[in-house]
C-alpha cells in the first residue's frame, strides 16, 4: 500500500532573533522524509514568516510511512556562512495511517532544539494519500491500531482477544559511536533522536505484522521502551495485547475488509521472530543467566516459587490433573481445560511450530465483565545480566575482561544482538508462565516487563497476575457456543475471582484458606496480590489507599562478574523484605488486598533500590484481616516487655485509626474490630462465632482461622525495631485527600470534573560518608514521603481529591544521588454525592445497579461514617456553595486561610459569568428530565448514554493530560492514534538556566507542550493513558552541563463533555465546564 | 541528604496567588518562606517547613520562566509551553503590571532613561519597597513607553492591545506615559500632597484636550499628521494660548471681567470678601500659566505654577471646595460675556481642562 505525504508549511510565529545586526531572522524550512528533502523560500526578516509553501509531495511505500518520521528542519539562511538551525519539528505519521483515526495532521508545532529548547512555533499542514493494496506479500501493516491503554477503549468492543505481542529491534548507540567525538551535541542528540524515533516505528510495524497474523485488528496496553545500554547499544523494545475490536457506534461489526489480513498471510514465514530459549547460545557462563526467583515462607504470598531449572521440566498433564481436584468442583477443570486448549489453539492452528513459545500474557489491567475468571496471585521473574558480553559470547573466551571489541565494526554484531536480547526476555518469559502454572493458572494478565541497568550489569524483571480467564473471549466463540453459556451461567460474577484457581490440597506456597465471605462456597485466601486494577464488579468495602514499601541495600562497587554476582545475591532478601513491609503496611491498613502492584528493583553502582507501589483495599469477599502482633525475645524483662505492649498499642491504635480514615467497615463485625483491634485469640473468636450465627454456616472453619490470622512480628534485633518504627512513621495524606496507583480509587465514584496531570521529579545527595542500610533506608523512606506532602500541599486547593494512577519511579544517577520522579492525576470528587453513580463508568453503574442489592445496604453505613469523620477545610456545605458562586462566601471561607486562590478553573471573570448566565438557562430545560431519572436509579446507565446530548461547550484548545484511560465527566468519541515522543535535552549553561531544577523543569514543561500541540494538531484534545516511560538525567555541575532524556506516550482522543445531568442539584459542574469552554481559548 | 533537584510541573500551570504576590513585591524565596509561615498556612494544611520551602522554590521558577513572557503579554496567550486558563492569564498580567503608589510617585515625570534607573535604590530605601519591586515597576513603565511611543492612535487603546491590561490599569499607565513624555514636574515639596490619582486624573483630561489626538478625533485634521498625538501637546494650541494674555493685560477687560464675576458669585460665595481681594492675583496666576506654556521648562512646572498661584492662595484663605468649584465655574464662563475677547473656543479648551485639573489637585 505505496502512499503520497502531502506537506505544506504554512507559518511560523515567535521565532528567536537569529541575526543581532537587524534582530530579526531569515527563516526557511527544509521538509525531509526518508532521503528526500524539499525546502520553502526563506522569508526575508520577519520573526513571524509567512511561507504559505506549496505541497510537497512525498511518493512513498507504506513501511517508510510507518517506520519513518517526517522531519522538518527550521533554518536561518545567512549568505556568507553555513545556514544556522533554529529547531526541529519531528512528526509521527503513523495516525493517518489508519483509517478511523485522524485524517489531517495541521496545526502550530513548537519548534525544538535540543541545546536550546522550544523556540517559536511553525504551522504545518500532512496529509496522507494511500492506494490500495496490491502486494500481500507487504511488510507493512497499517491499519492495525495501537493503544497505550491497558483495558479495552471505550468506544470499542473486543470481539477476541488474541494475547501477547512482543518485539525488539537493537541499534548502535549514536552516542557511543567514534563519530560522536567529532560532532556536536546537537548532532549526536539529534542522530539519537532520529535513531529512536525510526526504531520506535520499526518495532510499531514489525507488531502490526505479528498482529495480522493473529488476524487481529488492534494492539491494546501498547508498552514501548528502551534501554539505553551504553556502549553495547540502545534496545527499543515493546509488549501489547493482540486484540480484534469493533468500533461500538458501527453496527455492522466486521474486520476492517481492507486491513485484516487474507488467508495468505498465514503462509508468510515467520522471519522477524525471535529464536527463544536457544540455551545453548544464551547463556555462556552460569552468572549471567542466573535467574532466581523469590519464595515467600512466613508471609503468605500469592507469589508462586520455582526454581529456574525445573520449569521446564513441569509436565502439563500434572497440572492438569490436579487443578481437577474435588474442591472446586468439575466445572472448574473443565473450564481450565478449555481455556488452555483456547490458549494452544490460537498459537497452535496456523503455526504449528511456534505453539511452543506462546506465552499466554495480557498487557491489560482491566477487563471486560466475564473475562476474568480466578485470579491467583502475583508472578514475577528477575534475572541480571552483564551487557558487556552479549555481542559475540566466542569473543569473551579469548578476551578474558579485556574490552576490545568496542573498537570492532558495530556491523558485524548487530545481527546477533535481537536474538540475544530476545532469548534473554523468552527465558524471563517461561518462569513467569510456569509460576503462572504453579498457581493452577494459565495466563497472565496485568503483565509488564522492565529493565534496571547500570554500567554493564542489566536487571531483567517481568511480573503480572496468574488468572484464569473466560475462553470466549480468547477466540472465536462459535465452536463452543453453548458450552460456554452453561459455564458462564455458573460463574460467580462478584467475589469469583478472589477464588483460588490451584488446588487446595496441592497448594503451591502455604497459604490460609477460608470460605468466600461473599458466596460462602469457595475458597478464599487470606490475602490477594495482583498488579491489575480492581476489577468493576468486584465488592469493596471503604476505600483504598497506596501502599508503598520502600528499601535501600548497599552493595560493594564490583566489576562485571562479580557484581553481577552480588546484585544477584542481594535481590532474593530485598524483594522478600519488600514483600514484608507490603504485607505489613496492608495490616496495618486493615485491609485485605493489593490491587495494581509494581516492584521495582533498580541498581546503581554502591546499592540496589526497591519501591514497590500498589492500591490496597478490603475486599468484602476475603477475611477481615489480623492485626500485627508484636512479640519480643526476651519476655521476661519488664521494661522491654513494656516497651513491647507501648509499641503494640500504638500499632493497634494506627490501625483502628485507619480503618476509620478509609471507613472500613465490614458489616457484620465493625464495632468491636474498632473498639480493639487486637486480635485475642479468645475475643476473636467469640467474634467471629458471632458472625457465624448470622451466616449459619462454616464456624469450625472461621474458628480455625481466628486462630491463625494474626500476624506475629518478630522484634529480635534493632532492624526489626526498625521496622516497626517505620512502619509508624507513615503519615495519612492529610483529610480531603485520597491516593492509589490503579486507574480509579475504590470506594470513590462521584467524580466531577476538573483534572491536573502533573509530573514531580527529586533529586537527593546522600552524604557519602559511613552510608548504613538503616541511614539509607531512613533517607529514602523520607523522599518519598515528603514527595508525597509536597503533593498534597501543592494540590490543596483541589480537595476533595484522589491522586490516581500515582507513579513512582526510582532511579540512581550516580554514586550517591537518588532520582524519584512521580506521575499522576489529581482528580476532584463530590463528597455530597456518595450515592450517585459513576457518571464515567456507566458499564460499572450499569452492573452495581443491577447486582450489587447487598451493597446498596452497605452504602448507608458508609455514608454515616463518612459524616463522622471530620473534614476541617471544605466543610461539605461550603464547598458546595463556594462552587456555586465565586464571589462572597469563598472568600469568607477561606479568609482564614490566607486566601488560596481557587483552582484556576472556578476563577471568575466577567466572560465568563456571562457564558455562565447562558449555561443556566440551558440547564433549566433539562432539569425536568433528571427528576424522571432519579426516580428510576436502575438501568438508568442506558438511559442516561442516550439522552446526554454532545456538550456545545466542548473544549478546543486546551488538551488534558491524563494517565488514567478515561477522563471523568467526558465521553472519549474517537480515538486519533498513539502518541509516543522521545526528547533529548542537554545544556551547556546550567547555571545560566537556573540550574538542574530551572533546567529540568523548563524542559518538562516543553516536553508537555509538544506532546499537547501534537494532540491538537491531530485534532484531538486530550491524552489517555499518558506515561512518562523514562527520565534520564544526568549532570555535571562542574562543567556546567546536564543532559535529560524522556520518553513518554498515550493515546490522542477527542472527547466531550458529558452534559452534566445527575449533578444539577450543584453548580459546580456548569462552573467547570465553564471555565473549560473559556480555557479553550488559550491556545489557538 | 540534600535536596539537589526539586521540581513539579502541571499539565495546567499552577499559579498561587499568594506566592506571586510575594514574587512580584520582591522578597527572596527566603524572605517569602518565613512570611508565609507567619501567615499560619502550616497550621493550616499540616505542612512541614520544608514542603513550604519546596512549594515556594517552584513557584519562583515558574514565575520566572514566565516573565519573560510577560514582558510582551500577546506571546503569553499564544506560547504553549504553560497551559494556563485565560482568567489566570489574565490575573498574571495584571498584577504584574500592576504598581505601588508609593513607587509611581516617585517616578511620575521623571525620564525613564538609565540615570533614573540609578536612583531605584534611593526609591527603595525611602518607600520601602524591594529594589527587586521598584526594578520590575520601572522596567514595566518604561517598556510601556518604549512600545507606544511611537505608536498612532489612542494611547489608551494602544497600552490595552499591547499589554491586554484592564481598563483601568491601561488608563493608569497612559498618565504615567504622558507624564514622563512631557516630564511634569510632580516631586516638588508642595506638591507632594498629591496622589497618583490625581494627576492621572489631570493627565487624562489634558489627554483628551490639549493633545494633537484631541483635535485629531475633529475631522479637520488629516490623518497623516497625528504621529504621537496622544502623547504630545498640541504645539500649535500652547502657542495660541498667548493670546489669551490679554486678559490680564488689558485692565478694563481685567476689571470688566472681575465685576462680572463678582456681580455673580455675590452672596452665594462664604470667601466672597476673599475671593473679591485676590481676584486679580488669581486671574492674572491662571493666565500667565497659559501663557507661559510655550517653553518646554514652564510646562514642566505646570502643576508648581498651579499649586502656588492658585491652589496654596485658595487654601491659605480657607475656601471650601464648592466656593472653588463655584468660583471657577464664574470665572471661566464670564469670560463669554467679554465683547473686547475674541479667544472664546481657545479659553474654553484651556479653561474646561485647567478647571477640572485644579478642582482635583484642592485638596489638604
Amino acid at each position: 500500500m505505496p502512499g503520497k505525504l502531502k506537506v505544506k508549511i504554512v507559518a511560523g510565529r515567535h521565532l528567536p532573533v537569529m541575526d543581532r545586526a537587524s534582530d530579526l531572522t531569515d527563516a526557511f524550512v527544509e521538509v525531509k522524509f526518508g532521503n528526500t528533502t524539499f525546502k520553502t523560500d526563506v522569508y526575508l526578516k520577519s520573526l513571524n514568516p509567512q511561507w504559505n509553501s506549496e505541497w510537497f509531495k512525498f511518493e512513498v511505500d507504506d513501511e517508510d510511512l510507518q517506520d519513518e518520521p517526517l522531519q522538518i528542519t527550521v533554518l536561518d539562511h545567512d549568505t556568507y556562512s553555513a545556514n544556522d538551525a533554529i529547531g526541529k519539528v519531528y512528526i509521527d505519521i503513523d495516525p493517518l495511517l489508519y483509517s478511523e483515526a485522524a485524517t489531517v495532521i495541521s496545526g502550530w508545532f513548537p519548534i525544538y532544539d535540543t541545546i536550546h529548547g522550544i523556540r517559536g512555533e511553525i504551522n504545518v499542514v500532512v496529509k496522507v494519500d494511500l492506494f490500495n493494496d496490491l502486494n500481500r506479500f507487504r511488510q507493512s501493516s497499517c491499519g492495525v491500531k495501537f493503544f497505550c491503554t491497558t483495558s479495552i477503549p471505550k468506544c470499542y468492543r473486543a470481539v477476541i482477544i488474541h494475547g501477547f505481542v512482543e518485539e525488539l529491534v537493537v541499534n548502535e548507540d549514536p552516542e557511543y559511536q567514534w563519530i560522536d567525538r567529532i560532532r556536536t551535541p546537537r548532532a549526536s542528540n539529534e542522530a539519537r533522536q532520529r535513531l529512536i524515533s525510526l526504531m520506535s516505528g520499526e518495532l510499531q510495524r514489525k507488531i502490526g505484522l505479528k498482529v495480522l497474523e493473529m488476524r487481529g485488528n488492534a494492539v491494546v496496553g501498547y508498552l514501548q521502551c528502551f534501554d539505553l545500554e551504553g556502549e553495547s547499544g540502545l534496545v527499543v523494545r515493546a509488549i501489547g495485547t493482540a486484540c480484534t475490536l469493533d468500533k461500538l457506534s458501527s453496527p455492522a461489526a466486521f474486520l476492517p475488509a481492507c486491513n485484516s489480513p487474507s488467508k495468505e498471510m498465514k503462509e508468510i514465514p515467520f522471519n522477524e521472530d525471535p529464536n527463544p530459549n536457544t540455551h545453548s547460545s544464551g547463556p555462556s557462563t552460569p552468572l549471567k543467566n542466573q535467574t532466581y526467583s523469590f519464595s515467600p515462607s512466613k508471609s503468605y504470598s500469592r507469589q508462586s516459587s520455582s526454581s529456574d531449572t525445573d520449569l521446564s521440566l513441569t509436565p502439563k498433564t500434572g497440572m492438569g490433573s490436579g487443578s481437577a481436584g474435588k474442591e472446586g468442583g468439575p466445572f472448574k477443570a473443565l473450564l481450565r481445560q478449555q481455556t488452555q486448549s483456547a490458549l494452544e489453539q490460537r498459537g497452535g492452528s496456523p503455526h504449528r511450530f511456534c505453539r511452543r513459545r506462546e506465552f499466554p500474557f495480557f498487557t491489560l489491567t482491566a477487563f471486560p465483565p466475564g473475562f476474568l475468571v480466578h485470579v491467583g496471585g502475583v508472578v514475577s521473574a528477575r534475572s541480571v545480566k552483564l551487557l558487556d558480553r552479549i555481542h559475540n559470547p566466542a569473543f569473551v573466551g579469548i578476551m578474558g575482561n579485556t574490552r576490545s571489541y568496542k573498537l570492532l565494526d558495530w556491523n558485524s554484531f548487530n545481527s546477533d544482538e535481537p536474538e540475544t536480547r530476545d532469548a534473554w526476555w523468552a527465558e524471563i518469559r517461561q518462569e513467569i508462565k510456569s509460576h503462572a502454572k504453579a498457581l493452577g493458572c494459565h495466563a497472565v494478565v496485568g503483565y509488564s516487563e522492565s529493565t534496571s541497568i547500570c554500567e554493564e550489569v542489566c536487571i531483567l524483571s517481568a511480573s503480572g497476575t496468574a488468572a484464569v480467564l473466560n475462553p470466549r473471549f480468547l477466540q472465536d466463540g462459535t465452536v463452543e457456543g453453548c458450552l460456554e453459556q452453561r459455564l458462564e451461567e455458573n460463574l460467580p460474577t462478584r467475589c469469583g475471582f478472589c477464588h483460588i484457581p490451584y488446588d487446595e490440597l496441592n497448594m503451591p506456597f502455604p497459604a490460609h484458606l477460608t470460605y468466600c465471605y461473599n458466596c460462602r462456597k469457595q475458597k478464599v485466601p487470606d490475602v490477594l496480590f495482583t498488579t491489575i486494577d480492581l476489577p468493576t464488579d468486584a465488592t469493596v468495602i471503604g476505600k483504598g489507599c497506596l501502599i508503598q514499601a520502600r528499601l535501600c541495600r548497599l552493595k560493594k562497587k564490583a566489576q562485571a562478574e562479580a557484581n553481577a554476582t552480588a546484585i544477584s545475591n542481594l535481590l532474593p532478601f530485598m524483594e522478600y523484605e519488600v514483600h514484608t513491609q507490603l504485607m505489613n503496611k496492608l495490616k496495618l491498613k486493615g485491609m485485605n488486598a493489593l490491587f495494581g502492584l509494581r516492584i521495582q528493583i533498580t541498581v546503581g553502582e554502591n546499592m540496589l533500590m526497591g519501591l514497590a507501589s500498589a492500591t490496597g483495599v478490603y475486599l468484602a469477599a476475603l477475611p477481615t484481616p489480623g492485626g500485627i502482633q508484636i512479640a519480643g525475645k526476651t519476655p521476661n524483662d519488664g521494661s522491654y516487655e513494656q516497651h513491647i505492649s507501648h509499641m503494640q498499642k500504638k500499632i493497634n491504635d494506627t490501625i483502628a485509626k485507619n480503618k476509620e480514615l478509609y471507613e472500613i467497615s465490614p458489616p457484620e463485625i465493625s464495632e468491636e474490630i474498632i473498639g480493639s483491634p487486637i486480635p485475642e485469640p479468645r475475643q476473636r473468636s467469640r467474634l467471629l462465632r458471632s458472625q457465624s450465627e448470622s451466616s449459619d454456616e462454616v464456624t469450625e472453619l472461621d474458628l480455625s482461622h481466628g486462630k491463625k490470622d494474626a500476624f506475629v512480628l518478630e522484634i529480635d534485633d534493632t532492624d526489626a525495631m526498625e521496622d516497626v518504627h517505620s512502619l509508624l512513621t507513615d503519615v495519612p495524606p492529610p483529610s480531603g485527600f485520597y491516593s492509589c496507583n490503579t486507574e480509579i480509587m475504590p470506594g470513590i465514584n462521584n467524580w466531577t470534573s476538573e483534572i491536573q496531570m502533573f509530573t514531580s521529579v527529586r533529586v537527593i545527595r546522600l552524604s557519602s560518608l559511613n552510608l548504613t542500610n538503616q541511614a539509607l533506608n531512613k533517607n529514602f523512606n523520607d523522599l518519598c514521603e515528603n514527595l508525597l506532602k509536597s503533593l498534597y500541599f501543592k494540590l490543596r486547593s483541589m480537595i476533595p481529591c484522589c491522586l490516581c494512577h500515582v507513579n513512582f519511579t526510582v532511579s540512581l544517577p550516580e554514586d550517591e544521588l537518588i532520582q524519584v520522579t512521580v506521575t499522576a492525576v489529581a482528580i476532584t470528587f463530590d463528597k455530597n454525592q456518595a450515592l450517585q453513580t459513576t457518571k464515567t463508568h456507566v458499564e460499572k453503574s450499569l452492573q452495581r445497579a443491577s447486582t450489587d442489592n447487598e451493597e446498596l445496604l452497605q452504602f448507608p453505613l458508609e455514608l454515616c461514617s463518612d459524616s463522622l469523620s471530620s473534614h476541617p477545610l471544605p466543610p461539605a456545605k461550603e464547598h458546595l456553595e463556594s462552587a456555586s458562586s465565586n464571589s462572597g462566601i469563598p472568600a469568607a471561607q477561606r479568609a482564614t486561610s490566607v486566601d488560596y486562590s481557587s483552582f484556576a478553573d472556578r476563577c471568575s471573570s466577567w466572560i465568563e459569568l456571562i457564558k455562565l448566565k447562558a449555561q443556566t438557562i440551558r440547564r433549566g430545560s433539562i432539569k425536568t428530565t433528571v427528576t424522571v431519572e432519579k426516580a428510576s436509579p436502575v438501568g438508568d446507565g442506558n438511559f442516561r448514554n442516550r439522552s446526554a446530548p454532545p456538550c456545545a461547550n466542548s473544549t478546543v484548545g486546551v488538551v488534558k493530560m491524563t494517565p488514567l484511560s478515561f477522563i471523568p465527566g467526558a465521553k472519549i468519541t474517537k480515538y486519533l492514534g498513539i502518541i509516543n515522543m522521545f526528547f533529548i535535552r542537554e545544556t551547556t549553561s546550567l547555571r545560566e538556566e537556573g540550574g538542574v531544577s530551572g533546567f529540568l523543569h523548563a524542559f518538562i514543561a516543553e516536553v508537555f507542550a509538544m506532546v499537547r500541540a501534537h494532540v491538537a494538531a491531530l485534532g484531538g484534545n486530550a491524552v489517555v493513558s499518558y506515561i512518562m516511560k523514562q527520565c534520564v538525567f544526568m549532570e555535571n555541575p562542574n562543567k556546567n552541563q546536564a543532559q535529560c532524556l524522556i520518553n513518554v506516550s498515550g493515546d490522542a482522543v477527542v472527547f466531550v463533555r458529558e452534559s452534566d445531568l445527575e449533578v444539577v442539584s450543584t453548580q459546580q459542574p456548569t462552573a467547570n465546564c465553564q471555565s473549560s469552554c473559556t480555557e479553550g481559548e488559550v491556545t489557538t | 541528604m540534600t535536596s539537589e533537584l526539586d521540581i513539579f510541573v502541571g499539565n495546567t500551570t499552577l499559579i498561587d496567588e499568594d506566592v506571586y504576590r510575594l514574587w512580584l513585591d520582591g522578597y527572596s524565596v527566603t524572605d517569602a518562606v518565613a512570611l508565609r509561615v507567619r501567615s499560619g498556612i502550616l497550621e493550616q494544611t499540616g505542612a512541614t517547613a520544608a514542603v513550604l520551602q519546596s512549594d515556594t522554590m517552584d513557584h519562583y521558577r515558574t514565575f520566572h520562566m514566565l516573565e519573560r513572557l510577560l514582558h510582551a503579554p500577546p506571546k503569553l496567550l499564544h506560547q504553549l509551553i504553560f497551559q494556563i486558563p485565560p482568567s489566570r492569564q489574565a490575573l498574571l498580567i495584571e498584577r504584574y503590571y500592576a504598581f505601588d503608589e508609593a513607587f509611581v510617585r516617585e517616578v511620575l515625570g521623571k525620564k525613564l532613561s538609565k540615570g533614573t534607573k540609578k536612583d531605584l535604590d534611593d526609591i527603595s530605601t525611602k518607600t520601602g519597597i524591594t529594589l527587586k519591586s521598584c526594578r520590575r515597576q520601572f522596567d514595566n513603565f518604561k517598556r510601556v513607553f518604549k512600545v507606544v511611543e511611537e505608536m498612532r492612535g489612542s494611547l489608551v487603546d494602544n497600552i490595552q492591545q499591547h499589554f491586554l491590561l484592564s481598563d483601568r490599569l491601561a488608563r493608569d499607565y497612559a498618565a504615567i506615559v504622558f507624564f514622563a513624555n512631557n516630564r511634569f514636574e510632580t516631586g516638588k515639596k508642595k506638591l507632594q500632597y498629591l496622589s497618583f490619582g490625581d494627576f492621572a486624573f489631570c493627565a487624562e483630561l489634558m489627554i483628551q484636550n490639549w493633545t494633537l489626538g484631541a483635535v485629531g478625533e475633529a475631522p479637520t485634521v488629516p490623518d497623516s499628521q497625528m504621529d504621537d498625538m496622544d502623547m504630545d501637546l498640541d504645539k500649535e494650541f500652547l502657542q495660541d494660548l498667548k493670546e489669551l494674555k490679554v486678559l490680564v493685560a488689558d485692565k478694563d477687560l481685567l476689571d470688566l471681567h472681575k465685576s462680572l464675576v463678582c456681580t455673580a458669585l455675590r452672596g452665594k460665595l462664604g470667601v466672597f470678601s476673599e475671593m473679591e481681594a485676590n481676584f486679580k492675583n488669581l486671574s492674572r496666576g491662571l493666565v500667565n500659566v497659559a501663557a507661559k506654556l510655550t517653553h518646554n521648562k514652564d510646562v514642566r512646572d505646570l502643576f508648581v505654577d498651579l499649586v502656588e498661584k492658585f491652589v496654596e492662595p485658595c487654601r491659605s484663605d480657607h475656601w471650601p471646595l464648592s466656593d472653588v468649584r463655584f468660583f471657577l465655574n464664574q470665572y471661566s464662563a464670564s469670560v463669554h460675556s467679554l465683547d473686547g475677547f475674541r479667544h472664546q473656543t481657545l479659553w474654553d479648551r484651556y479653561m474646561g481642562t485647567l478647571r477640572g485639573c485644579l478642582l482635583r489637585l484642592y485638596h489638604d
